[in-house]
């Protein structure tokens, strides 16, 4: 019964987040609009080109990987800072909910979004010809929950030290430099060498290939594993050292 | 409302304690040995200027700061060592925000209503604080009244046993400030201990059972707001060292007439609003017997009739009159109301800005 109790709040907490993300329309053409319309626009349009094979085989994964980016760097990311800045989190300071149940709302309910993006983008992609191997799909999902909590820890870090307005414009800045880096629409073999071997490095590129390398041919290079492990303990880290509540 | 909750009566601790608290910013102290106590069922008013510790106070009894030296007991506990227990028994109002802008009401009291575990029904404080016609309305499109209003019903949904209401009625329309009397008043009743800051001298006078004044970190007065008032020192140049006597009867009286009636110096300071100044060595109370009888005799009304000073005056000894002039009334509000807004809470973007994101182009 008492752990019934404590998860009322949770639960309460995860609808009313998930209630806001998506009334917000901003969110929904950031999260959906911005990645549907990417996928469809690119696996039609051949103005990248992306070797052999049907080019929605390069953009699905590439566009799944944006969606996880969207959602747990960019929509949360830039809520929390706007509920600091209302000074929402502190006023929850002083109720029973807790850092711990309020977190885990905030990551229950990026992967709810997440399932969401998924169920419209999956069937987008399938009717643009797209067929992955159906082995790839674990190593796919723990590359999402990796790399979920890598940006998740990105979006809180940068939260939670800038003022609401100025994480606003850097998480937006990050987000695109990420898209562009990520070999998510640009394969990173179509990068300057130096740039690819720095995108290389950075969680989105690490995701993407992931993706790609689950999704296409169904494994997983061993360096995409360990840059987003990487990513994710040390953002994470970073983030619960550095966040403010007011 | 439903009544209060059982034990409280058993309880043996007071509502509030600090001892000698000290809370410091850097090399600058906001807080300097400020001890206060609040009683279970007495509303506390700390009262005083901008920047005078108020907010800084209150956040070491909240849980939020964690004071350098002094001590702090909220119902008996360390409001920072035992915050996690001590935030089921008390509710808080923020100065400013603290709410989701994109929720209404109902939805933000039912949110917070299950963060406890016997939460008052939120119907019952929607009708309470008048907020059922807005009850869908986003939070950031209720007016400064209403956000004020919900804030107050957000501090009172776990049922708390202690209230901290951090300046309640600044900003806030006539009918916001009407609502949050009457809340303290029926709190007060059920026996819940309240701590409220307030700049404002009225809101102090009608509001607190004790006050506590508080000016550059430091307690410079406190009691009831009755002792107050008493307390000051004759403002210099004022004619006659006895008691003033304060009333309000209807505008425009023969104030030599009634002078000479009674024996003192009658002056009508506003239409209505009259001041009498016996001589020394006649009693204040025989004086406003005679101003009574007088009034009587011509078969006018006399009201709110008061000996002494009033707190107003007091307030402004002690703190300094420029001081508190600088920091009170219509400049002190005109310059919070635009902080709520600058960062464009009404302005055309703001509601888009805050709370979502601007266009990414």
């Amino acid at each position: 019964m008492r752990a019934i109790a404590a998860l009322r709040p949770l639960v309460a907490q995860v609808e009313a987040e998930t209630y806001m993300t998506l009334r917000r329309g901003e969110t929904l053409l950031l999260t959906v609009g911005i990645p549907v319309a990417f996928l469809v626009f690119f696996s039609t349009s051949h103005v990248v080109s992306t070797g052999p094979g049907p080019s929605v085989s390069f953009f699905a994964p590439g566009i799944l990987s944006l969606a996880v980016m969207s959602t747990a760097m960019v929509s949360l990311g830039i809520a929390t800072g706007f509920e600091r800045g209302y000074g929402v989190l502190k006023r929850l300071g002083s109720t029973p909910l807790g850092r711990s149940r309020l977190l885990a709302a905030k990551v229950a309910t990026v992967f709810l979004v997440e399932a969401v993006q998924a169920a419209v983008l999956v069937p987008v992609g399938y009717g643009l010809g797209w067929s992955p191997p159906g082995s790839g799909a674990g190593a796919a999902l723990g590359a999402v929950l990796l790399a979920t909590v890598a940006f998740g820890s990105l979006g809180l870090l940068l939260a939670g030290v800038l003022r609401a307005e100025v994480n606003l414009a850097a998480t937006n800045g990050l987000y695109l430099v990420l898209l562009l880096l990520g070999g998510m629409i640009v394969p990173l073999a179509k990068l300057p060498r130096a740039l690819a071997s720095v995108a290389r490095v950075l969680p989105a590129a690490a995701l993407s290939d992931a993706l790609h390398g689950s999704l296409t041919v169904g494994s997983v290079p061993a360096e995409s594993w360990a840059v987003l492990a990487c990513w994710a303990l040390g953002a994470s880290v970073i983030a619960a050292g550095t966040f403010r509540w007011e | 409302m439903p009544a209060g909750d059982m034990n409280r009566g058993t309880d043996r601790f007071a509502a509030v304690v600090c001892h000698d608290l000290v809370v410091r910013y850097g090399d600058r102290t906001a807080v300097d040995r400020v001890s206060l106590t609040a009683e279970r069922g007495e509303v506390l008013c700390i009262l005083g200027p901008n920047g005078a510790g108020k907010t800084s106070t209150v956040e070491c009894l909240e849980g939020y700061r964690r004071p350098v030296s002094g001590s702090a007991l909220v119902l008996g506990l360390d409001p920072w060592k035992e915050h996690r227990v001590l935030v089921h028994r008390i509710g808080v109002m923020l100065q400013r925000g603290g709410v989701y802008p994109m929720l209404g009401p109902r939805r933000a009291l039912s949110l917070f209503a299950s963060y406890y575990e016997h939460p008052e029904d939120p119907d019952a404080l929607l009708d309470l604080l008048r907020l059922r016609e807005v009850a869908t309305t986003p939070w950031r499109h209720l007016s400064g009244g209403e956000q004020a209003r919900l804030s107050l019903a957000l501090a009172l949904v776990g049922r708390p046993e202690v209230v901290f209401l951090d300046e309640p009625t600044a900003g806030v329309d006539p009918e916001g400030r009407l609502a949050v009397r009457d809340v303290v008043a029926g709190l007060r009743e059920r026996a819940v201990s309240v701590v409220l800051t307030t700049h404002e001298l009225a809101e102090a006078e009608r509001l607190a059972d004790q006050i506590v004044i508080l000016h550059r970190g430091s307690v410079v007065a406190e009691g009831p707001p009755a002792s107050l008032a008493s307390h000051a020192v004759e403002p210099a140049g004022s004619a006659g060292t006895g008691e003033e006597i304060v009333f309000g009867a209807a505008p425009d009286l023969d104030v030599a007439a009634l002078g000479s009636a009674v024996g003192a110096v009658v002056v009508e300071e506003s239409p209505g609003r009259y001041r009498v100044t016996p001589p020394s060595e006649v009693s204040a109370t025989a004086v406003s017997a005679a101003v009574g009888a007088w009034l009587a005799e011509k078969g006018l009304a006399l009201r709110d009739l008061r000996i002494g000073q009033s707190l107003e005056e007091a307030y402004l000894t002690i703190v300094g009159t420029s001081e508190a002039e600088s920091s009170t009334f219509a400049q002190h509000r005109g310059r919070r109301s635009r902080g709520w807004r600058a960062p464009g809470l009404r302005s055309r973007w703001g509601p888009r800005r805050r709370g979502t994101r601007a266009g990414r182009s």
